[in-house]
C-alpha cells in the first residue's frame, strides 16, 4: 500500500468519525452525495478505464513519446494545452489519465499543461461565465489562464 | 449574511439543465466506447492481452482511492456552506483577502459552473477583482482532495510544484485582471 492511498483512506475514515459524532443527519447526507457523485460520475470512471487499456494496448510507448514526450517540444505542449482547454473530464480522472501518458513517454511539461488547462480554462462552460462575470472578465480570465497553464508546463517541463 | 445575494432559481437551474442532460450524454458515449474496444479487440487478438492487463491494474489503482476521495468530498459539501464563503470574502481586502479567497477556493466543492453564480454574486457584494479571479481559480484547479489523487498518481514532486507554481502565477492573474478591469471598455485589449 501507498503512503497517499492510506493518508486519503484515513483521512475520510477520521473525518467521517468527526462529522458522525458531530451531526448524524448532516454525515448520512453527506455519503449520500458521496454516493451519487460517484452514480454520477461511473460512466466516465467505466470510459476512462477502457480507454486507458485501449491506449496503452494498441498504442507504442514510442509512438506516444513521438507525440507527446520530450521530442515533441512546444507542440506537444500547445497540443495539450488546447486538448485541455475544449474537453471536459472531471480532474479526478484526468489524473489518473495524465498519469498513464506520462508512463507510455508523454513528458512532464505535456502533462502539467493538459492538467492545468483542462481544470482552470472552460470552453463548454464559457457561455454560463460570460453570462454572469461578463464578457470581458470571462475573456481576460480565460485567455490569461491559458498562457499561465503554457508558462507552468514550460517551468516544469526545465525544473523536472 | 443576507444569503438570498446568490439567487437560487438561477442556480438550481444552472444544476438542473447539467443534470439532466449529462447522464444520458455519458451513458451514449460509454456505449459507443464499449462498440469501439469490442470491435478493436475482435480485429486485433494480439492486443487483447496488454488492453485487459492495462486495464486491470488501472482499475486496482482508482479503486484504493476512489471511495475515499468520494466522501471527503461528501463531507465537505455538507459542512461547508456556499453562503459561509460568500459572507466572509465579501468583506475582505488586502493580502489576508487574497490568501482568504485561495483558501477559500481550495475547500468547497463542485464543478466549475457553481461557482460563477458565486462569483458573480461576490462582485456585486464589492469583493476584490483580484480576490474574484482568485477565488475562481483556486475552486477550478487546487481542490483539496483533487490534490491528493493528483500526490497519488504524479508523485509530490509533479503535485507540489505544480501547485506552487498555479498559486504565485494566479495570484498575478488575479492583479493583472484587476488593473486591465480599471482601464475601461476602451482599451480591454491591454
Amino acid at each position: 500500500m501507498n503512503i497517499t492511498v492510506i493518508f486519503i483512506n484515513a483521512a475520510a475514515v477520521i473525518g467521517l468519525i468527526i462529522s458522525f459524532s458531530k451531526n448524524k443527519e448532516k454525515t448520512v447526507k453527506s455519503l449520500k452525495i458521496a454516493l451519487k457523485s460517484t452514480a454520477k460520475m461511473a460512466p466516465a470512471i467505466l470510459v476512462l478505464l477502457i480507454l486507458v487499456g485501449l491506449l496503452l494496448g494498441f498504442f507504442k510507448p514510442e509512438t506516444i513519446s513521438r507525440l507527446l514526450g520530450e521530442q515533441s517540444g512546444i507542440y506537444g505542449i500547445a497540443l495539450a494545452a488546447i486538448a485541455g482547454s475544449i474537453l471536459m473530464i472531471p480532474s479526478l480522472i484526468a489524473f489518473p489519465l495524465t498519469a498513464s501518458l506520462v508512463d507510455s513517454g508523454a513528458s512532464i511539461a505535456v502533462a502539467a499543461a493538459f492538467i492545468t488547462t483542462l481544470t482552470m480554462i472552460g470552453f463548454v462552460t464559457l457561455p454560463i461565465e460570460i453570462k454572469t462575470m461578463g464578457r470581458k472578465f470571462t475573456y481576460l480570465r480565460n485567455g490569461i489562464s491559458f498562457i499561465v497553464a503554457v508558462v507552468i508546463a514550460l517551468i516544469m517541463g526545465v525544473i523536472l | 449574511m443576507d444569503n438570498k445575494e446568490i439567487n437560487p432559481g438561477q442556480m438550481k437551474q444552472m444544476k438542473g439543465g447539467k443534470g439532466k442532460k449529462s447522464p444520458m450524454k455519458g451513458i451514449i458515449v460509454l456505449v459507443l466506447v464499449i462498440i469501439t474496444a469490442v470491435v478493436l479487440l475482435v480485429l486485433y487478438p494480439e492486443n487483447r492481452e496488454p488492453t485487459y492487463k492495462a486495464s486491470y491494474s488501472f482499475f486496482i489503482e482508482l479503486i484504493q482511492i476512489l471511495p475515499g476521495v468520494m466522501i471527503l468530498m461528501g463531507l465537505f459539501s455538507v459542512w461547508v456552506k456556499n453562503e459561509t464563503v460568500i459572507k466572509y470574502l465579501g468583506h475582505s481586502s488586502g493580502v489576508g483577502g487574497l490568501a482568504l479567497a485561495f483558501f477559500l477556493g481550495m475547500i468547497p466543492t463542485g464543478p466549475l459552473y457553481v461557482a460563477f453564480p458565486l462569483a458573480a454574486s461576490l462582485m456585486k457584494k464589492g469583493a476584490r477583482t483580484a480576490n474574484v479571479v482568485i477565488f475562481l481559480s483556486a475552486w477550478a484547479c487546487i481542490k483539496l482532495p483533487q490534490e491528493l489523487v493528483e500526490l497519488r498518481f504524479l508523485g509530490f514532486k509533479f503535485m507540489a510544484l505544480r501547485l506552487g507554481l498555479t498559486m504565485v502565477l494566479v495570484l498575478l492573474m488575479g492583479l493583472f485582471i484587476e488593473k486591465a478591469g480599471r482601464f475601461g471598455e476602451s482599451s480591454a485589449s491591454e
